[in-house]
């Protein structure tokens, strides 16, 4: 339970992240799953200046896979991030989050992706990834606040 | 006609409030408002954001202004302004301190920026006392 919110957002933390989810769920600990920013210190300084008082922790996929079952047994509140949706299905391979929640936060438009919502755009890959984490278990729903309303994988897929 | 070296602002926002504060600037000081380029994160991802600030950033000496430093705004104006003598950032832009760097903007950066943070927290005040 202490992994109180895993969420995909290609800004990984910024103000919906620390003011609009943070203000409701008050975490103690924000951890950053990601490959390349595991070896970037000057990246890593950027976004601990946007988590204030809150520690930040940086770590690649597999080492998140093998410490994912003391996070959920640690007292602390923390959000786990990835900016993209296949660290996410990483992290996700073996069932290892089935059942849990995992909330599309934010990926703007680029290259190869198209509008599903105003806040979410996603290429093919993105989809198919998306649908293997299904599969694997976890329950994917896009919402950028906690208060906005809730958008399940089928209506998103649909899109 | 503004010195070669005055500053120019970016004002880096949420939503359309660099517009907002830039076009408010406008209509009190007029034409020294064109010292200013408003620039909104709406839609854009933070790679695409990054580059907008650089380009309008340039080459000249250049004060980032954002909203919150917590936020995507401030992450990218830090990552823009990092390493570089001549690009300085502030956070928390409020209206007086815009209003300041647009008469003032060819102070040396330095002494521009000490100048813009004093006089924007100074122009937070509570007229009537406390309640």
């Amino acid at each position: 339970m202490p992994i109180v919110l895993h969420r995909i957002d290609e800004r990984l933390i910024h103000g919906q992240v620390v003011i609009g989810w943070g203000h409701q769920l008050r975490p103690e600990r924000y951890l950053v799953i990601d490959d390349e920013l595991v070896g970037s210190e000057w990246e890593q300084d950027l976004y601990r200046l946007g988590a204030g008082d809150v520690g930040v922790e940086f770590l690649d996929v597999e080492t998140a896979r093998r410490r994912m079952p003391e996070w959920r047994e640690s007292p602390e509140r923390t959000i786990l991030l990835t900016r993209n949706v296949a660290t996410m299905r990483r992290l996700a391979e073996g069932r290892l989050l089935s059942g849990e929640r995992v909330n599309l936060g934010g990926i703007h438009h680029g290259p190869g992706r198209s509008e599903v919502l105003t806040y979410l755009h996603l290429t093919d890959q993105d989809r198919e990834d998306l649908r293997a984490m299904a599969e694997q278990g976890a329950i994917v729903t896009a919402r950028d606040l906690p208060d906005a309303h809730g958008v399940g994988l089928d209506t998103l897929l649909r899109s | 006609m503004s010195e070669p070296s005055a500053a120019t602002g970016v004002v880096l926002a949420h939503g359309d409030m660099a517009r907002g504060l830039v076009g408010a600037v406008r209509r009190i000081a007029g034409d020294a408002a064109d010292g200013l380029v408003p620039l909104s994160n709406e839609g854009k991802s933070p790679d695409v954001l990054r580059r907008e600030l650089d380009d309008v950033a340039g080459s000249g000496p250049v004060v980032v202004f954002v909203d919150l430093s917590s936020g995507s705004c401030g992450v990218a104006g830090l990552a823009c302004c990092r390493d570089e003598a001549l690009r300085a950032l502030v956070g928390g832009v409020n209206l007086p301190m815009l209003l300041d760097f647009v008469f003032h903007r060819e102070l040396p950066l330095g002494e521009l920026v000490d100048r813009l943070v004093e006089n924007g927290r100074a122009s937070i005040d509570q007229p009537l006392g406390r309640s």
